[in-house]
């Protein structure tokens, strides 16, 4: 039951909206984008908002190019500026070089992804292929699962990602068109809350002329290794940042969607499903009807794929009979969704011994229904009772069209 | 230099080669705009000489990013500087390579002067990739031999005449577009300084003789670099929105063997049969350079 004085807060907005909305609160001084579809009512959005003048103290940048568009964000960056952009698959692979540049100077530079299929076969609707072909570029992933969420992440992954002892990029992922372009219900940030909640962008490093600093320098042999290192030591500070910075969101604006994950009906799970993005409504809608017959089935959504939230995980999951993993993306020859890999990968060393299978899903924007999960579920219960049988899989695979 | 010329804002101590043309024009560059100056340097030797982590021979504000994306990045850095209201009299200038500005960071690089950023891009054009070996990039001159298009028994070296970049990029509409040559310094300097003092993007074309990889003497930079124009295979010249509106005559123009003799990329046309045939083709190429730009 919502609260009625909440309810009137509520406008019913495209998704897209929502999200430009959002950036445009978080006081961005550089925007630089490039339109590629399911993004296009983002920029869209955020151009219209740059004609009537409602984003102070900031410069739109009609790029040429998605590779541009993040590369003119470096430079913006370096200055100080508070930077946004948004993209999906084909954008996001473009930008591929330029993620590795932006981590590797530790430039908090924020963007959108809107969560798409990549080609061959050419494809416009959601899974997560793009967003998880960058895990290794040193940006900050939070994978979100509504339209809410989408708007609310945005100012809290700025307050992660320039906070001084982290400086690294980050992506927040919202599924193309799924969310993007539903029209939903939804608090827009408030102007004062947020700048209560997020502080300005105060880099201690910066191009200035009258303090001239090297950016992007060559680092041989005796010195590279170091840069890596300090990286992944910042993304271990994230993990308790992202948890803490969820905390005072929900302190200002009274709105928690997890902080590295968020569990459903977990506490006593003896089956529990994980995933990440919008799937988890469906799956949630899937474990209502299991609960409702007494079956102890559970959510576990991750949040946080990069950093990856391994003891919160394995906390998460150590007492179910059996976990199973629903995945947008493939590595290809591996048979296997990334989530599922980083899942049994963080179990391996330790003394959680949990059964886990993975099913990648909604390959193209394929519709994952109730009655898939529901499949999945029945199959990991007899993994529960007798063991794995099949390790991963794709679910719904149409076998007359092979 | 006399001590009357400019401070520049780069130190020596750099790995650069010995008569490096890159760290000329990028000292020549500095002089000419002065110490409010950030500096975007793509990826090539300038980059690599001038910043092994932890030193930097930079005492002006200086990002490197990637090899093709200069003119992104300076568009972002100029876009920031506006939207902080830092931007006064701060000059952007990016300086790169030829492969960087003709070749790899080209699309960039157009999209930054069709947008109409006010900064200054600086091509330092040695003629090939240098950095990775001396490959052939498309601001590589006619029969030039390089490790990509090596003269062989079939082969007088690179098929196809230099890219005319300053051309593409006055046609962009960019207010002032001007080659130069690192052979002569007061003339960069007046440029670069002139191109930083004009609203809107400015481009500047700098002819850089490479002493590795065109094969020449160490000391001989500069001198290589004189006959380049003396010689008319390099013309100097103002566009100012498009039109050309100076010209750096050359009073009796120099036969281009007196050119291709010095550097060993060329040496193969005085050898083979038919370099004779080439070295007239090349000529040809002068001559019109003078008939064009009415260089006497």
């Amino acid at each position: 039951m919502i609260d009625p004085a909440y309810k009137k807060k509520m406008v019913v907005v495209e998704g897209s909206y929502a999200v430009a909305h959002s950036a445009k609160i978080c006081r961005p001084n550089v925007i630089s984008a490039y339109p590629i579809t399911p993004q296009t009512h983002i920029v869209e959005d955020l151009s219209q908002f740059m004609a009537d003048g409602e984003i102070p103290n900031c410069e739109y940048i009609n790029v040429e190019s998605e590779f541009s568009a993040i590369s003119a964000l470096i430079g913006a960056s370096a200055v100080g500026a508070r930077t946004y952009s948004a993209t999906t698959s084909q954008g996001l692979l473009l930008m591929h070089e330029a993620l590795f540049n932006t981590s590797g100077m530790r430039l908090p530079i924020i963007m959108t992804v809107a969560n798409r299929a990549v080609g061959a076969p050419i494809n416009i609707w959601n899974d997560h292929q793009d967003a998880i072909a960058q895990r290794d570029t040193g940006w900050l992933q939070l994978y979100v699962e509504d339209v809410q969420e989408a708007a609310d992440t945005l100012p809290q992954i700025y307050k992660i990602a320039e906070d001084n002892e982290i400086m690294l990029p980050g992506m927040v992922c919202m599924d193309g068109f799924i969310l993007s372009h539903v029209y939903e219900p939804v608090v827009l940030l408030e102007q004062e809350l947020t700048d209560a909640f997020l502080p300005a962008f105060q880099p201690e490093n910066i191009l200035d002329p009258l303090d001239p600093k090297t950016f992007g320098a060559f680092a041989a042999p005796d010195t590279y290794e170091e840069f890596r290192y300090l990286q992944e030591q910042a993304m271990q500070k994230a993990l308790p940042k992202i948890e803490a910075v969820a905390k005072e969101f929900e302190e200002v604006f009274g709105r928690f969607h997890g902080g590295l994950i968020d569990g459903y009906m977990l506490d006593d799970a003896e089956i529990i499903v994980m995933s990440m993005g919008s799937i988890l409504g469906t799956v949630k809608d899937v474990v209502d009807e299991y609960r409702a017959r007494g079956e102890k089935i559970g959510v576990l959504k991750v949040r946080s794929f990069r950093p990856f939230p391994k003891e919160q995980v394995k906390e998460a999951i150590k007492n179910a009979h059996a976990v199973v993993v629903l995945d947008k993306n493939i590595s290809i020859g591996t048979n296997e969704g990334a989530l599922f890999t980083e899942t049994k990968s963080c179990l391996y060393n330790s003394n959680v011994r949990v059964p886990v299978t993975g099913y990648t899903v909604g390959h193209g924007g394929r519709d994952i229904r109730a009655e898939s999960i529901a499949k999945v579920i029945e199959e990991t219960k007899k993994v529960a009772k007798s063991g794995i049988a099949v390790e991963s899989r794709f679910l719904d695979l149409k076998e007359e069209l092979l | 230099m006399s001590k009357t010329a400019p401070k520049t804002y780069i130190s020596s101590g750099h790995s650069g080669c010995a008569g490096c043309c890159d760290a000329f024009a990028a000292k020549f560059t500095l002089m000419g705009s002065g110490p409010d100056t950030i500096i975007v340097n793509p990826t090539g030797c300038l980059e690599v000489m001038s910043t092994p982590f932890p030193n930097s021979s930079w005492q002006v504000p200086w990002i490197h990013s990637l090899f093709e994306n200069a003119g992104a990045v300076a568009s972002g850095v100029e876009a920031a500087l506006k939207a902080l209201g830092k931007k006064n009299n701060t000059k952007v200038i990016a300086i790169g390579g030829d492969g960087s500005t003709m070749d790899i960071g080209i699309g960039a690089l157009s999209g930054a002067f069709e947008r109409g950023h006010d900064f200054t891009y600086v091509c330092m054009d040695n003629e090939a990739y240098m950095n990775t070996g001396i490959q052939r990039s498309s601001g590589t001159p006619y029969d030039a031999s390089t490790t990509t298009s090596p003269a062989g028994k079939v082969s007088f070296g690179n098929p196809r005449p230099k890219k005319d970049m300053p051309a593409i990029m006055a046609a962009h509409g960019s207010p002032y577009v001007a080659t130069t040559s690192i052979g002569f310094p007061r003339d960069m300097m007046r440029k670069v300084k002139k191109a930083t003092e004009i609203v809107g993007p400015t481009y500047i074309h700098a002819h850089a003789p490479c002493t590795t990889g065109w094969g020449f003497d160490t000391s001989k930079t500069l001198e290589i670099a004189k006959l380049a124009v003396e010689t008319c295979l390099w013309p100097m010249y103002e566009m100012e929105n498009g039109e050309i509106t100076q010209v750096r005559k050359v009073k009796d123009p120099r036969p281009v063997e007196e050119y291709l003799k010095t550097q060993k990329r060329f040496k193969h046309l005085f050898t083979m049969e038919g370099g004779d045939e080439e070295i007239k083709k090349i000529q040809a190429a002068a001559d019109w350079n003078i008939k064009h730009f009415g260089l006497q």
